[in-house]
Order: C-alpha cells, then sequence, then structure tokens
C-alpha cells in the first residue's frame, strides 16, 4: 500500500540538517538547472524502484513510472476508464467468459520487433500462471486459455464472469520468452524505453521513436530521480536541478505556489482511523458510532490537507462516480458531541475509556491526523494516546497481526469498485479491522456475480451504506495529491489512478 | 581557600546558575502548569506570529509555543534528570565496587563498558528503543543504558585513585568496614568530579531526548517536547520560522547554561 505524500524523516540531528541545507542552497545558487536546455526534464520520486519487471513489481511508485514503459492491451486514460492501447478492439461474450481481443496493427516493441499473437499470448499466460504455475497477477490467476485465432486476434477463456475483469488487462504485454530478462532489461512497447537504472539513485528513459500514438511522446528523455526525503526534493525544486515532484505535504505546496505550478489532483487513496473490530469496547457499534460522530472532518481537512481532500464516509473513491454513494450526512462532517455522548452512555461508557491509535511515525501527514483526532476524542471522555513506529513493525503487529485498537493510514483503490469493498468481507485476508456483517459478505458475493453494470453499482453503494452505519471504521477523506511542476513545463495530465503519465508533458518556453 | 582570579570563575558559575536556573524554573512549572493548553488547537488562530498573547507565536495547529515550550523542558528535565539519576546510581554502584576490589569483577564490568562504548551512542539507544518501542519511559530506560558506563568508568578511576590514599589505609587499619570505606570514607571525596560528569550527563542526556523526540520515537504528540516541536517545525521553516526559533534556541540555552555551570564547578573545584 502507497501512501506516498509523506517526507521521509531522517536519521541526522537538527543542526546537521542545517549545516547540510546550507551547504546544498549555497550549491545550487547559480541553478537555472541543466535540464531544460535539451528536450528532456528530471522528475523526482520518493522510493526506489521495487522490480523493472512490470509482472512483479509491486510497489504503487514503481507501477507509476512503468507506465512509461510498459502497456497492456487496454489502459487507462486521465478520466479511469479504460482506452484500447495494444488491442484496437475487444469484445466480451454474452456470458462474459470469452474476451476476444483484435490487436492493433504496426505496434513495435523497444527492440524494434512488432508485437504478436504470440507475444500477448505468452505475457497473459505468464501473469495468470498458465506458464509455471505461479500467477503473477492474483485477478488474472482466473484465465483457463489463451488462444491465438488468427495473427491478429487472440481468444481468453476465463474461469468465472466478473464485468470488473477487463481492468485487469492493463497488464503489461511483454516479447514472448523475455520474462526471464525483464528483471534488468525491460523491454516494453510504450512511449518511453528504458536506458538505465541505478539502485537508490533513478531510472533513465528516452524516447520510443515508433510509438504508435502520433506525436507522442514530446520529451527526448525523462530521468526519474530518487530524492533522499521530502526536504531534499524541495530545496532541488526550488535550485531548478529537478523539475516535477508530486505528493507534496501541504506545507510544502505552500512554499512553491510562487516560484512552481502546484496542481492538486484526487488521489485514489482512502483515509481512515481505523477501528479493530473484534477488541473491546471497540466491538460495540455503538461506540464505534460515537468516535464517528465525534470527529470533526472538516477540522481534520483544514488542519492536515489545507482544506484540498475530499471528505468520505466510506471505503469508495469519489472518482469512482458510478459506484459511490455521497454518505457524508450519516455522521455529518463536523462533531456532534452530545450525540456521540448519547451513544457512549448508551454503551455503558459513558466515562469514557483509554484508546491507543498506532501509526507509522514516518508519515507526517497521518501522525498529524493523529494529533487532531487525540484532541476531538477528549471531548467526549476518550482517552487516546499516538503511538509511533516504524512501518515494519506496523505491517507486522497492526495489518498483518491485527494487533491493535486503532490506526490511521490510507489505502489504495484501484480503479475496480471491488478492490476496497474486498477488504471488509468477513473472511478477507486483508480485512485487517475484523468487520463482520452477514449482509455485507452476502450482497459483496452478488457485486461481484452481477453482470449488468447498474444492479452491479446498486449492490456496491448498499455495501457502502453497511460499512458506514455499522462504523466499520471512521472514513475521514481521500487526500488530495499537489504535485509540483516547473513553470516551463506543459502537457501533464493527472489520472485518478496512480500513474505518471509523461508522454504528453512538453517544455513550452 | 585562596580566591586568586576569583572573578574569573564566578564569570561561569553565574552566568551557568542564571541560565540553568531560569531553565529549570520554566521547565518545573511548565510540568505542572502553562499559561495556555498545551494541546487545544485553534484553526483560527494557525500560525500567529509573536505577539502579546502568544509571545513566541503559535503552530500549525493554532497551539501557543511558549506554552508547549514550557511543557516540553519540563519533560525534557524530568526525562533527562530520570537518565542522570538511574546512570549515575549504576555508575556509583558498579564503579565503586569495581575500583575499590579490583579482581575478575572488574575485569568483567569494564570489558562490558567498553563493549557498551564501542557502539556509537545514539545508534544503540536506536536498537534498544527498536527492541522495548517507542514511549517515554523507554527512552528513559535505553539512555539510561546507554549513560551507565561512562559514569561507571569515572566513579571506578576515583576509588582507584583514592583506595590507596593514606587516611583510607588507616581507616582500614581501624577496622572499618568495606561499606563504610566505600561509602563513608571515599564517595564523599569524589563528588567535585562526580558532579561535572552528572553535568555533562545531564546536557548529553537533554540532547540525546530532543534527537529521540525528533526521530519520533520519544514523547508521542501531541503530548509537546522540545525535539517533536523542532520536527515539526522543520516543514514551516519557510513560512513561520518561529515554530522552529523558540524550540530551538530553547535546547540552546539550556544545554549552554548547564555548560557554563559545569565549568564553573570544575574551575572552582580546581582552584581548592
Amino acid at each position: 500500500m502507497k501512501t506516498g505524500f509523506h517526507g521521509k524523516k531522517k536519521l541526522c540531528g537538527f543542526l546537521f540538517t542545517a549545516l547540510l541545507s546550507m551547504a546544498v542552497l549555497g550549491g545550487c545558487a547559480d541553478g537555472t538547472g541543466e535540464s531544460s536546455e535539451d528536450n528532456s526534464i528530471v522528475v523526482g520520486i520518493q522510493q526506489d524502484i521495487d522490480s523493472l519487471d512490470p509482472h512483479k513489481a509491486t510497489a504503487a511508485g514503481t507501477k507509476e513510472i512503468l507506465f512509461n514503459i510498459f502497456e497492456g492491451l487496454v489502459k487507462p486514460d486521465e478520466n479511469g476508464s479504460l482506452i484500447n492501447a495494444l488491442a484496437s478492439d475487444y469484445t466480451i461474450s454474452e456470458d462474459g467468459l470469452v474476451y476476444t481481443f483484435a490487436l492493433r496493427e504496426g505496434v513495435k516493441f523497444h527492440n524494434g520487433n512488432a508485437v504478436t499473437a504470440e507475444d500477448v499470448k505468452y505475457s497473459l499466460e505468464r501473469v495468470s500462471g498458465l506458464l509455471d504455475g505461479t500467477p503473477l497477477i492474483s485477478t488474472l490467476s482466473t484465465i483457463q486459455a489463451v488462444d491465438i485465432i488468427d495473427e491478429h486476434t487472440v481468444q481468453v477463456t476465463v474461469g468465472s464472469a466478473n464485468t470488473e475483469l477487463i481492468y485487469s488487462f492493463v497488464a503489461a504485454i511483454i516479447p514472448a520468452g523475455s520474462g526471464e530478462e525483464e528483471g534488468t532489461d525491460p523491454i516494453g512497447t510504450g512511449p518511453f524505453s528504458f536506458v538505465s537504472y541505478e539502485p537508490l539513485k533513478g531510472i533513465t528513459l528516452a524516447k520510443n521513436p515508433d510509438y504508435w500514438q502520433e506525436g507522442l511522446p514530446k520529451l527526448d528523455s525523462v530521468e526519474f530521480r530518487i530524492m533522499g526525503d521530502g526536504d531534499t526534493a524541495l530545496m532541488e525544486l526550488q535550485g531548478g536541478t529537478v523539475d516535477f515532484y508530486a505528493y507534496l505535504t501541504d506545507s510544502q505546496a505552500q512554499a512553491l505556489k510562487n516560484s512552481h505550478q502546484v496542481l492538486s489532483s484526487p488521489t485514489n487513496m482512502v483515509q481512515a482511523l481505523f477501528l479493530n473490530n473484534a477488541v473491546e469496547p471497540l466491538n460495540d457499534v455503538r461506540v464505534r458510532q460515537a468516535i464517528s460522530y465525534a470527529l470533526d472532518k472538516n477540522e481534520i481537512n483544514d488542519f492536515v490537507a489545507g482544506g484540498n481532500g475530499t471528505l468520505i464516509s466510506s471505503a469508495m473513491l469519489p472518482t469512482l462516480k458510478e459506484y459511490y454513494v455521497d454518505l457524508n450526512d450519516t455522521y455529518g462532517s463536523a462533531a456532534n458531541v452530545e450525540k456521540a455522548m448519547e451513544l457512549m452512555a448508551d454503551a455503558g461508557y459513558a466515562d469514557g475509556f483509554d484508546l491507543e491509535i498506532a501509526i507509522v511515525s514516518d508519515y507526517p501527514f497521518h501522525m498529524q491526523t493523529g494529533e487532531v483526532i487525540v484532541e476531538q476524542l477528549k471531548k467526549i471522555g476518550i482517552n487516546a494516546a499516538i503511538k509511533g513506529m516504524d512501518n515494519n513493525t506496523w505491517l507486522e503487529q497492526v495489518y498483518n497481526g491485527r494487533n491493535f485498537e486503532a490506526t490511521i493510514t490510507a489505502l489504495t483503490s484501484d480503479m475496480t469498485p471491488g478492490y476496497l469493498m474486498n477488504r471488509f468481507v468477513t473472511d478477507s485476508k486483508k480485512n485487517f479491522i475484523n468487520f463482520q456483517s452477514a449482509e455485507y459478505d452476502e450482497i459483496y458475493l452478488k457485486a461481484q456475480n452481477a453482470l449488468d453494470p447498474e444492479e452491479k453499482a446498486g449492490y456496491y453503494k448498499e455495501l457502502q451504506k453497511i460499512l458506514c452505519d455499522e462504523a466499520g471504521s471512521v472514513f475521514i477523506q481521500t487526500p488530495a495529491n499537489q504535485t509540483a511542476i516547473s513553470k516551463s513545463l506543459a502537457g501533464y495530465k493527472f489520472y485518478p489512478v496512480y500513474v505518471q503519465d509523461m508522454s504528453t508533458v512538453y517544455i513550452a518556453e | 581557600m585562596r580566591k586568586k582570579n576569583g572573578s574569573k570563575w564566578n564569570k561561569y558559575l553565574y552566568a551557568g546558575a542564571v541560565m540553568t536556573g531560569i531553565a529549570l524554573l520554566l521547565g518545573v512549572v511548565g510540568f505542572f502548569w502553562t499559561p495556555c493548553s498545551t494541546t487545544a488547537m485553534s484553526a483560527g488562530e494557525k500560525f500567529s506570529p509573536p505577539s502579546l498573547g502568544h509571545i513566541f507565536g503559535t503552530d500549525n495547529f493554532g497551539r501557543d509555543i511558549f506554552s508547549r515550550v514550557m511543557k516540553g523542558l519540563g519533560t525534557t528535565i524530568a526525562v533527562s534528570s530520570l537518565v542522570v539519576l538511574f546512570s549515575g546510581a549504576v555508575g556509583i554502584l558498579l564503579g565503586a565496587l569495581t575500583g575499590y576490589f579490583g579482581g575478575i569483577g572488574d575485569e568483567i564490568v569494564m570489558r562490558i563498558t567498553d563493549a557498551v562504548n564501542g557502539f556509537p551512542s545514539i545508534l544503540l539507544t536506536l536498537v534498544i528503543i527498536s527492541l522495548l518501542g517507542s514511549g517515554r519511559q523507554n527512552v528513559i530506560i535505553s539512555l539510561g543504558i546507554v549513560f551507565a558506563p561512562s559514569f561507571v568508568r569515572i566513579v571506578r578511576s576515583e576509588f582507584i585513585r583514592l583506595r590507596d590514599a593514606d587516611y583510607i589505609r588507616r581507616a582500614r587499619l581501624m577496622g572499618a568496614g568495606s561499606f563504610r570505606i566505600l561509602f563513608v570514607h571515599i564517595l564523599p571525596n569524589i563528588f567535585s568530579v562526580f558532579w561535572i560528569s552528572v553535568m555533562i550527563g545531564f546536557n548529553n542526556a537533554i540532547l540525546a531526548e530532543s534527537g529521540m523526540s525528533y526521530l519520533g520515537i520519544g514523547v508521542q504528540p501531541p503530548d509537546a517536547s522540545l525535539g517533536n516541536m523542532l520536527s515539526d517545525a522543520q516543514g514551516y521553516l519557510q513560512s513561520a520560522p518561529w515554530c522552529a526559533l523558540a524550540p530551538g534556541l530553547t535546547i540552546v540555552w539550556v544545554v549552554l547554561g548547564f555548560s557554563l555551570f559545569g565549568e564553573g564547578i570544575r574551575r572552582k573545584a580546581a582552584e581548592e
């Protein structure tokens, strides 16, 4: 799960930081940056690449870069809907079990070879596990067979009908038999080709001159450079050595407002105060509702996100418009202390209780949210305390161990509505809050099997309502992603999913 | 006692005493009472620059920085005192026994302190914290463990110096028990040296505690501590510099005060 826009704290004293910053500031006093002279840019990124193999990469931060190198049969556009990429057209059989893809003609891999049906078959068999038994992309493990109909047509047969499956065909198409080499020398069909990668330093891409979309990409090369932390990124942006940096904190955005274009877009994350439904007293729905009433989400948004976040009350992204239902009136966006106190008294906790909130201390965004929440919970007698921990401890104790009372984090969603909703099915492995509702489980199954889009949307709306009414957790906001872009650049398009599409960017000056 | 160059040590001692006194007063008062609440937030007063109402300004949650500095100072001083108390007590006990008796016990304890000293102290505290988990009491325990060896060494070398002094030999001849010799005859005579190491230890403890909180493993927010105030303020250095200035200068003030005070004591002892 990616919790991007938070700078990492570094392990050195503040004096050292001060000295270092003086040195760096002094060092780049002359800097307009070497990057703007030729037709290339430098993009600051927050973490290292976990794998160059598009089928094995799991980190969202890696996938958003690999988006520039690889393409699937279909790919997302800036509205979050799918467009044809390597497939020029596709049809899905009536029963939802057979997908027929017509391949786009004249598309070439970065190594100059044309994309053939063989390559598609190999790629899909690799990700679905038909090749060696281990599926690399779990949603595609439902694929039963991949058949080549003719040179430009591939037919895929799946085990069960699911209208959300088409989103999984964004999986990268790679040259047949190249699976072993992808990790070191990735070859795809995207607008940029791979040039070099250095661990902890970054990855450089160059223009793919044979790209099938006319006129793209506009830049000759893009370097993704790993920034030590948010402060380094800020200084490099100000010095002009980095042209583009996403996931700014609100204070960084304020500092860059005058010197850069700072653009805000919704993220695909759901931030919440997650409550462990299995421990006392949070196993009482009245207590969870009381906490929902007690939180003032407007205040949280103002304090930690500069008012840029979008308030939510259940685990669905507002950008998934067909499925989203606005439930913010259920508990209100401001605090309702009276109602909360009433529920607390009902549940037998009129005097309140102690609550421990586990938060990864490297994420100032969640830590600050925690500070505000601790203060808000005091008003209904809950004595909350923050327990800061490192990410590994958090994963071990909270996320996998489920040994916690409450935690603040953000869950990442993809474009399918079921991705987050699946987390709250009683026996889901990802249901780390131990949410239990037989009704929810039943409707989730119905939603999965529904073929009619409207019926499906209806089920998902019901799911959101159950999760909200039962106060499975207190959903707060989808944070805004604030991106700083050098004033000389234009053409960047935001996506409602984690991708950084550099193909449309150009230097305007 | 002759008072040669009297004004020289006076300067250090008095300046140190005054600075330390002010810091201690603020800290002790802040531990129990502050002019404004240290946690109550107010959106309207976010990032107010220093003014009469808030002499150090307010932070990103609209909290009064002066009150938070007082409270943070109180917490820091309390934590540091406990650290020094713990490591000082361990130092006196082990240092006295090993210095006076020597032998195999001395060897074992010294090799252990060598081992502890072998690691950079901040790294060792981080290791201990990662085993125990973050939080105030764990910071006290880990810093106590890391600081103890230097006290052990100082006390031990003083006991070695004094164990063969004439008056100790006489006390032994008179049949005084070991316990009496250790803690009644020798101990009072090492205090001038011991106090200086307490001062230095206290300084280091304040810096270490602030460092821990800065890294987010010491005092947990929203409780105030100088370290986590600095770490929060780092993001607002350009837009609201007063957020970092107040806790930063406070740390400088306290550490400088204690250093001067320690130096004053050292000079005074040297004169005598």
